[in-house]
């Protein structure tokens, strides 16, 4: 395949890999967020940490959509599907399995005989929208700056049309503001227990806002950012990067997915967006809390398509489980093994929190893709 | 399936093939029951079992010393016309795969039909069609079959369940608790065609070269490569989950673990790039025309040349090793240089939204 074997070229990787080894300071630590799940499902499925030296970790960062989506929001979506049965929610995949609230995903609310259906984008949405008038479709959307255009997109042409049987219900969260508390986060701050030496900066996010935004952190917090793409030798030559940012003393953002990624970004998309949305005031992220103005919301001139509104759909905010650890994962204060429920109570197949849910959280990936470290190495062969 | 016999058909009106659609009567027992049996089912699948009309088939005792082997296998694929077959081939091959990877000789079909409503004759003709074709082509005939109609909206057009009867000779022992470490692992060919041609057609993706399903019965190609190494210890085809599914469940039924190879993986490049596509792993697409086979390392040589012999094994690969692990672990060495699990699919695939 053009355009992405020779970003998992093996031979390239393990040239890399010999300079990241050489330029690694054997007398000092490295700690790497990547904040985006695209780059921890990398690191985990092509097996990157093999490569590193024993000084360089990465830590899983909250940058998964799915991960940080709070239980509530979801029970929204399951009681209007539940509760009006002519109403059609749509989704992308990853959303169906995170687990609700009363044992509920929206995959089991189907079970049920809600009607919930998966999509691959907006406009799949909008165009079933406009292939069944006699019904109301939702378009449940998440994500990042990544998937909030298409949204914006979808909500401009529903109001050109006058599609009265169309809405969305918007989870749409931002980069920026996920990453400013995490550098405020008192385990990072204060008390030193997340050491912090860069972020690997998210790929597709920075296509639409450009890698100007993360300016501010790079000054203010003195920590490098370097944007990468999510082919494993990109993760790998971001990783150069910010060691090499690390030993000049230098804290500044780079961008290595140079084929993607201006300074600026798509400032088309960028217009798009804040015609049609605006800031929360607050938003619940699980496992980081209330964070202030860190979510969208959909403008007035829009509310006939805002499906909170037009269905009068209240946000309650349900607890995690108690002794589910994907808070401290998601700010990088803990690693999947040191949560009592891995692997035993909470597995892929029956997730109990969120990392667990989505194949890009960082409990999957290592449930998925890494749990043979964790147990002494007794494979060989017998030939 | 009954009634084609040889009674003057007098004041009978031909069933509308063309225009007609299966209503209720055409599982109801009556006249429109027997003549959807007659003039397609029967017609179609013609042979002296069958041609019996009886409520079941007589079938004669297998060779002294072998032992009778029985699968069955229910069909419900969403969309029932796929580039590279339909659910009528798919029916036959994968009831005939289930036998032959058990080292048996396939012998008879049974076929169940599940019609919904409204279903046009046309497309139940073309499936049923393709289903002799596919049973005539295998050698393997079907010899009795069972229809039912359901109210429309309750089914998805035609399901399928197809079960397959075969004879395997005496002392013949394939099965997924046969593992053992330092065997070599072997597949057919190709990884994901069928499921991606299925996925592409479901959400209309157009691609520049067409992928086409792989559906094929593989009992030639077993029997070829039994020939060559008649101590294989496991066969399987890998269908829904594909190869990581089907490798994860030989692991555990002989405890045993496995380290793949990624590059010698084979997976053609177009299906690679769909599943780039969609966010999807090739190694957990169904396939329904390829074969796992595990042998010990020294005779995974001769066993490959087989494969590779026949029509059906012609990209055959040495993709891995048995290995000796009590976690009954799946590990790949990736293209990369790193190393990750293949773990059990959990739930469906799905694609990954950013």
């Amino acid at each position: 395949m053009k355009y992405v074997d020779e970003f998992r070229d093996g031979t390239l990787a393990r040239k890399l890999a010999d300079a990241i080894a050489r330029e690694a300071d054997p007398a000092r630590n490295y700690a790497f967020m990547e904040f985006c799940g695209g780059h921890t499902h990398a690191i985990s499925r092509y097996g990157v940490t093999d490569l590193l030296p024993a000084n360089v970790r990465m830590i899983h960062g909250p940058g998964c959509p799915v991960c940080v989506l709070p239980i509530g929001r979801i029970d929204m979506a399951i009681r209007l599907a539940l509760s009006h049965p002519d109403v059609t929610i749509c989704t992308y995949g990853d959303c169906l399995r995170v687990p609700a609230s009363d044992g509920l995903s929206l995959l089991k609310a189907k079970a049920r005989g809600a009607d919930i259906r998966m999509v691959y984008s907006a406009a799949d949405a909008l165009a079933l929208a406009q292939k069944m008038p006699e019904r109301e479709v939702v378009f449940f959307a998440i994500g990042f700056e990544t998937t909030t255009p298409p949204t914006a997109l979808v909500l401009s042409q529903a109001q050109a049309l006058g599609l009265a049987n169309f809405s969305v219900l918007c989870n749409h969260v931002l980069t920026p503001s996920a990453i400013l508390t995490i550098l405020e986060s008192p385990e990072v701050r204060e008390l030193g227990t997340v050491p912090l030496d860069g972020f690997i900066g998210p790929a597709h996010v920075s296509t639409i806002i450009g890698s100007r935004p993360y300016a501010f952190f790079a000054e203010e917090y003195r920590k490098p950012v370097v944007i990468a793409g999510f082919e494993p030798l990109d993760v790998m030559q971001a990783i150069r990067m910010l060691i090499r940012q690390v030993n000049d003393g230098r804290a500044e953002v780079e961008n290595e997915f140079t084929r993607a990624v201006s300074e600026e970004g798509n400032l088309k998309a960028q217009g798009l967006v804040s015609e049609v949305f605006e800031l929360r005031r607050s938003f619940e992220w699980r496992g980081l809390r209330e964070v202030p103005y860190s979510a969208l919301k959909i403008r007035a001139p829009f509310a006939a398509w805002d499906a909170e509104a037009k269905f009068g759909l209240e946000f309650v905010s349900v607890p995690d489980n108690r002794a589910c650890e994907c808070g401290a994962i998601l700010r990088g204060v803990k690693t999947p093994i040191d949560c009592k429920l891995f692997g035993t109570v909470c597995t892929p197949e029956n997730p109990m929190g969120s990392c667990m849910v989505s194949s890009e959280g960082a409990c999957a990936a290592h449930y998925n893709y890494g749990r043979f470290r964790d147990i002494p190495v007794v494979a060989g062969t017998a030939s | 399936m009954s009634l084609a016999g040889t009674i003057k058909k007098g004041y009978v009106r031909p069933l509308d093939l063309k225009h007609g659609r299966v209503d209720m009567g055409h599982g109801a027992g009556g006249r429109a029951m027997a003549q959807l049996i007659s003039e397609l089912f029967a017609a179609a699948f013609a042979n002296e079992h069958l041609d019996r009309g009886d409520d079941a088939a007589v079938l004669p005792a297998p060779a002294p010393g072998e032992r009778l082997v029985v699968a069955t296998d229910a069909h419900v694929v969403s969309p029932l016309f796929f580039p590279g077959g339909d659910i009528g081939c798919l029916s036959v091959h994968g009831t005939i795969n289930d036998l032959a990877v058990m080292g048996a000789r396939p012998l008879y079909l049974a076929a169940s039909f599940i019609l919904e409503e409204g279903f046009p004759l046309a497309n139940l003709a073309r499936i049923v069609q393709s289903m002799a074709h596919a049973s005539r082509e295998a050698g393997v005939p079907v010899v009795t079959g069972d229809t039912k109609v359901v109210e429309q909206g309750k089914g998805d057009g035609a399901f399928i369940t197809t079960t397959g009867v075969g004879a395997l000779p005496h002392g013949r022992d394939i099965g997924g608790a046969n593992a053992r470490a330092g065997d070599a692992i072997l597949v057919s060919g190709t990884l994901g065609d069928h499921g991606m041609a299925i996925m592409a057609q479901r959400e209309s993706l157009a691609f520049d070269s067409e992928i086409a399903s792989d559906t094929a019965a593989l009992h030639g190609l077993v029997a070829a490569m039994l020939d060559a190494v008649p101590a294989i210890r496991v066969l399987r085809d890998p269908t829904r989950g594909g190869l990581a599914t089907t490798l994860n469940e030989i692991a555990t039924q002989s405890s045993v673990g496995m380290e793949l190879d990624e590059a010698a993986i084979p997976v053609q490049p177009q299906v690679a790039a769909a599943c780039e596509l969609l966010g999807l792993d090739p190694l957990y697409v169904a396939n329904e025309g390829k074969l796992i086979a595990i042998c010990a390392q020294e005779d995974a040589e001769r066993l490959l040349a087989a494969m590779r012999a026949h029509p059906l094994g012609e990209r055959a690969a040495h993709i891995g090793t048995v290995t000796a692990d009590p976690n009954a672990f799946v590990q790949i060495r990736t293209s990369f240089g790193g190393r990750r699990m293949v773990d059990w699919l959990s739930g469906e695939q799905l694609p990954r939204i950013c």
